[in-house]
């Protein structure tokens, strides 16, 4: 298996997700199934070849330095699934809120 | 004939000869909508009165004799990814059920710049991943030649709308092949312009470096009026590139002379289906009988472009699906269940003495994150956040997306290699016709392989097209695959039409009243 269970438990931690186990079952031989298809790639040398992140490979786009208007609080707010008026709502970060 | 079975291009000369009203055509889709989508299931939402707002605007201009956009009044279903300001934009999935975009996406401001009246939202694959539409949060979408089976995905609704004439165009966005494989599985005609010809401002991101936006219609030359809509430069996408945008529908009507079709033998090797096989084969003999010159051309790295595809879209899709964190948009779990949950995890494992087990457990916040994500998202975005995190996380990271990336520049160079030698490239779409619902689901690598002939062009950022050229023996639709290099989208425009004015397959309909 290329990817064990424990795997899956650390990579669904890191992604932000919450897995039952069954899901950590399914997850890791539907992954270990795919990760063994990837190893098609080792067959292909690519020492030599620059990595390609972008298919236009443009670089340093920049706008003028220009104050414009952006999104206001309100509607950037609006969607919030709880906020103050001002601020996003979050639980306590620090402590034991 | 009634309205719903004319071309874009058809509507739109009757609405400026003023033989008919964008009200009218709009009513005509409506009722289209209200009396077969309860079968297809192609659209998440249809906004009547907005629409036939929309449309009585237009009619007051074209009466007032105002200069009209290039739509003129035609209606436009809208793949549900594409922010509408204050409408619901949900990408088919939970997390963005209630999330209203307090700005357009530039293509939407696009369309109603050009006097385009929007129908409503069409359903897709959760987040755009996916091949079949199964993986919608909402509705199930069926293919109008066969509703027992998937009409594609991930832009189905998209497909299965334009095909069932519910609508005579459609704006969907393509990653992998996701506007290409469901016009081939649904018989109409989806363009994926070159990376960088359409802006991607307010597209819901899934793979920046593949994505794309563009038209489905049922005939080259509506995809060409709504191309011609869709592109152009914005100065709000960086990687929206600032060069002309032809003029597509004047030039789509002139046939390429001296035609140098290029066809890959590779891709006609084992897992095609032998009914595409031939379809495309006959399609290519169009092309010899229309004067082209038919030639093979290599490209040795295209048996990779599925697993580098998933590499690389997945990297992308988790990077970008971080901020779905239930705090700035988007659902969040009921925070005081999850902190009680939390709460009798740090209970048991105190009372069994874990400390490891303790100081593993998650801060409220994380949990939060982790608890509101998970009952979120669907099987198969989570299952591509985790591959695309895992292929990114340390100790991996050189093995995937590094060497995905290298791959990627093989893929590119092998078409910058075809196309000194041939104009354009012709093949298969998907390896078969439209699957049954249900058949893949429980797959996703079998699910993942349907993308063998489209993923490519996105890796490449080059430009695609899917054009109807035949049906199997149970009747449902093939396409070809056209192939043409970065910014030649009217090379791809003009080779497409000649075929289609060469042959009959774009006029043939699914019958929808039977059963």
């Amino acid at each position: 298996m290329p990817i064990s269970h424990q795997q899956v438990t650390r990579v669904s931690l890191l992604g932000r997700l919450l897995l039952s186990e069954e899901e950590t079952e399914t997850m890791t031989a539907q992954l270990g199934q795919i990760l063994t298809y990837m190893q098609l790639l080792d067959e292909v040398d690519t020492d030599q070849v620059e990595p390609m992140a972008h298919a236009v490979e443009v670089s340093d786009v920049f706008r003028g330095d220009q104050l414009a208007p952006s999104l206001a609080r309100d509607l950037a707010l609006a969607n919030a699934p709880q906020h103050d008026g001002e601020c996003y709502r979050v639980p306590a970060v620090l402590g034991d809120a | 004939m009634s309205l719903t079975d004319l071309s874009a291009v058809e509507l739109l000369d009757r609405l400026d000869a003023r033989h008919v009203t964008s009200t009218e055509v709009v009513q005509a889709f409506l009722d289209r909508i209200e009396r077969y989508d309860r079968r297809i299931g192609a659209f998440l939402r249809v906004d009547r009165e907005a629409a036939l707002d929309q449309a009585a605007a237009v009619d007051r201009k074209r009466q007032a004799g105002e200069a009209l956009g290039r739509l003129g009044g035609l209606p436009v279903a809208i793949k549900d990814l594409l922010a509408t300001q204050g409408e619901p934009t949900t990408c088919a999935s939970r997390m963005l059920e209630d999330f209203r975009p307090p700005y357009d996406a530039t293509v939407i401001a696009r369309l109603k710049a050009a006097d385009g009246v929007i129908l409503g939202k069409t359903n897709m694959d959760e987040f755009a991943m996916g091949g079949s539409t199964e993986n919608s949060a909402f509705r199930l979408t069926r293919n109008p030649w066969d509703t027992t089976r998937i009409p594609g995905g991930s832009s189905g609704g998209s497909a299965a709308a334009v095909a069932a004439a519910m609508a005579p165009l459609s704006v969907a966005s393509d990653t992998g092949g996701s506007i290409r494989a469901p016009a081939s599985w649904c018989g109409v005609v989806g363009l994926k312009p070159t990376y960088g010809r359409v802006s991607r401002y307010g597209l819901v991101a899934f793979a920046s470096s593949l994505d794309q936006i563009g038209p489905l219609a049922r005939t080259v030359e509506d995809a060409a009026l709504l191309l011609e809509v869709l592109a152009g430069h914005d100065p709000r996408d960086s990687t929206s590139v600032d060069r002309p945008v032809p003029n597509y529908t004047s030039s789509v009507g002139r046939p390429l002379e001296r035609l140098r079709l290029g066809i890959v033998p590779e891709l006609f090797g084992d897992g095609l289906d032998a009914e595409v096989a031939a379809a495309v084969r006959v399609a290519v003999d169009v092309y010899r009988s229309l004067g082209a010159t038919v030639q093979e051309v290599s490209l040795p790295h295209g048996k990779y472009a599925v697993a580098t595809y998933y590499i690389i879209a997945p990297c992308e899709a988790s990077s970008n699906l971080a901020r779905y964190d239930g705090v700035h948009y988007g659902y969040r779990t009921d925070a005081q269940k999850a902190a009680a949950r939390l709460e009798a995890e740090r209970k048991a494992l105190e009372q069994a003495g874990d400390r490891a087990g303790l100081d593993n457990l998650d801060t409220a916040l994380v949990r939060m994150y982790r608890q509101t994500r998970s009952e979120a998202f669907g099987p198969e975005v989570k299952r591509r956040i985790m591959l695309g995190t895992y292929a990114l996380s340390a100790g991996y990271y050189d093995a995937y997306y590094l060497k995905a990336m290298k791959v990627r520049r093989l893929v590119r160079e092998d078409f910058d290699r075809a196309f000194e030698q041939v104009d354009l490239i012709a093949g298969p779409v998907t390896p078969m016709p439209a699957y049954p619902i249900g058949e893949k689901v429980n797959d996703p690598l079998a699910m993942y392989l349907c993308d063998v002939y489209t993923a490519c062009t996105n890796l490449a950022g080059i430009a695609g097209l899917s054009i109807p050229c035949g049906f199997s023996s149970r009747g449902l639709p093939i396409g070809l695959h056209l192939q043409a290099p970065a910014f030649e989208e009217e090379r791809l425009l003009r080779g497409a039409a000649m075929y289609q004015r060469a042959t009959a397959w774009h006029t043939r309909r699914p019958s929808l009243d039977g059963e």
